[in-house]
């Protein structure tokens, strides 16, 4: 196993009587892009917020590679960058002058932080509207320099907050490109998204979280193979199959370990409870002379795993994102 | 080192972004300007000078300092920005003491204007520079203390300007600034007592005439034993109710 950088230990938020976090323990390794889902309400942010000492922690604990955040809340600050879920820079200054600024609330000498915010222009492209005022950048680039504003004291864990949420296209897939080079280079990422889809592209290891509780923790692909009920291959013809049910049961007779069935008239769902051979089923259909053109298996992908474990469905999860 | 590189830049980007643009220096000139000439008008060919003198440098100070803190911390607060001040890895009473001095240099700079234009125009004899030095910071301190007390309560701009205006306008009144406190009503006297600004016009006034109501020697322990009182109050406030 890789060196934890992030443990949290029985983490617990009250407010009053409401239970926010109830109890949620969790490791996080040394170089790995970490995703927090869940719906509304779920607890992410406020997750975040015991993380990085923006709220008091009910109970538990929280060491950042060995440090006790509850002792030493501004030595673990000193190795975190955080991106909140929404933009939070100076509207008055510009780009530039925000990053100088964000530089020196790290202690980053003058040279250090004009250097270091000139370097960060560039990487997220904004060089241009670097002397622009903050106020008036679009969305996606008040998002780009804000992630720019969380990294200019070279933190050792990212905490992003929901990073491409109401954001253009074209940005989004800018940041996600950025998370991703940012983490080759040894930085911990912890995300929280309500895009599963983003978080099945961008994370290593992922939990889910509802009602304050961790459901399941695990990497992507563990989760996504939990999800697994069937198994499923879709097999295109060349040409139409005019007596289907009879195809169809002369080849289940064959393989008995399979179902069988007709997606439409060229194309055949092969469905089987345990991992499919599809090699001998090609063989038996090209003595046939059924010429196979396309053979594909059918992967579950995170979201039907998030649906499974916490019997959310995700239309409703984004519709109310959307109207927060 | 790193937490004085940090604390220069916080009161550098408030100076810039706040106390330095255009209309608060005209509100540093105006507002002052303006209550010496309704002195003026009001007393006609009467006027003296060393009354009304520490008057008009209080309200100077107090009408600008009070406001300025709690709305730029109120507002920052509602732009999300001050979490970046709270995220960062700088003590709480260095980040306190970073917000408060642009403040505090923003009250003693509204002082300028009164004391220029008594000394130079009006000929106003002042009876002891240091304590009228003295005086001007300390009332900057305790008036900007103040300010910092209020945006702890507040969520809103518009709360921080009522709520500072809750505050101010009775204290003119009551801190003897225009009434004496011996003037007031027997039960009214002792709330004067209570407040801090009350101990920064005595000194203020003990400066020019060389005559006040308390000793100076304990209107500097009171002003100094508010502002610690003050300070630490609203650190308290501000790390239990901001960070929740």
């Amino acid at each position: 196993m890789k060196e934890k950088i992030i443990e949290a230990r029985n983490l617990t938020k009250k407010y009053d009587d409401f239970t926010a976090v109830n109890d949620i323990s969790f490791q996080v390794e040394k170089g790995e892009i970490f995703g927090l889902l869940g719906p509304n309400g779920a607890g992410k942010t406020t997750t975040i917020n015991m993380l990085t000492g923006m709220a008091k922690i009910s109970a538990g604990k929280i060491y950042y590679d060995g440090i006790d955040l509850t002792k030493n809340m501004k030595k673990a600050q000193e190795i975190i960058g955080v991106v909140a879920d929404e933009s939070n820079l100076y509207d008055e200054m510009s780009g530039y002058d925000n990053l100088c600024f964000c530089g020196s609330l790290y202690g980053l000498s003058k040279t250090e932080r004009e250097n270091k915010a000139k370097d960060l222009l560039n990487i997220f492209r904004l060089n241009e509207a670097g002397n622009r005022k903050f106020k008036a950048y679009s969305k996606g680039m008040k998002r780009k320099l804000t992630i720019a504003a969380a990294l200019i004291h070279n933190p050792q864990i990212l905490f992003l907050d929901e990073p491409t949420s109401g954001i253009d296209v074209a940005s989004a897939r800018q940041i996600r490109d950025l998370i991703k080079t940012l983490n080759e280079k040894n930085t911990t990422v912890f995300l929280t998204t309500h895009y599963i889809e983003e978080a099945e592209r961008l994370c290593d290891r992922v939990a889910f979280l509802n009602k304050g509780k961790i459901i399941m923790i695990d990497t992507v692909n563990n989760l996504i193979n939990a999800a697994k009920d069937e198994h499923l291959i879709e097999v295109v013809l060349k040409e139409k199959i005019s007596e289907k049910v009879q195809f169809a049961l002369k080849l289940n007779e064959e393989f008995p370990y399979v179902n069988c069935s007709f997606k439409n008239d060229d194309t055949l769902n092969i469905i089987s409870s345990k991992q499919i051979d599809i090699s001998p089923i090609v063989n038996h259909l090209s003595s046939q002379n059924k010429f196979i053109i396309e053979a594909r298996l059918h992967r579950p992908s995170l979201e039907d795993a998030f649906v499974k474990w916490t019997g959310i469905e995700i239309d409703l999860m984004k519709k109310e994102k959307e109207k927060k | 080192m790193k937490q004085s590189i940090a604390f220069w830049n916080i009161l550098l980007k408030d100076m810039k972004n706040y106390y330095l643009k255009p209309p608060n220096i005209s509100w540093g000139i105006v507002f002052p300007f303006a209550w010496m000439l309704m002195m003026f008008i009001r007393t006609r060919t009467v006027f003296n000078i060393e009354e009304v003198f520490s008057g008009i440098v209080a309200m100077s100070i107090l009408f600008g300092t009070t406001s300025m803190l709690s709305v730029t911390i109120t507002f920052e607060r509602k732009s999300r920005s001050f979490e970046r001040l709270l995220l960062a890895p700088i003590r709480m009473e260095l980040l306190i003491t970073a917000k408060i001095t642009g403040a505090i240099l923003f009250g003693i700079f509204n002082s300028i204007i009164p004391v220029l234009f008594s000394v130079l125009y009006f000929k106003a004899a002042v009876a002891d520079w240091t304590m009228l030095v003295t005086g001007i910071i300390l009332l900057s301190i305790i008036s900007t203390l103040l300010g910092l007390f209020i945006s702890v309560s507040a969520k809103e701009v518009f709360e921080a300007q009522t709520y500072s205006n809750f505050f101010r306008f009775p204290m003119i009144f009551l801190c003897g600034l225009f009434i004496p406190i011996s003037a007031l009503p027997v039960l009214i006297q002792p709330l004067s007592y209570l407040l801090p600004v009350t101990y920064g016009v005595d000194i203020l006034k003990y400066s020019i005439t060389g005559d006040n109501a308390l000793s100076i020697v304990l209107d500097l322990a009171f002003v100094i034993t508010f502002c610690f009182i003050l300070f630490y109050s609203s650190l308290f406030f501000i790390k239990k109710k901001w960070i929740i």
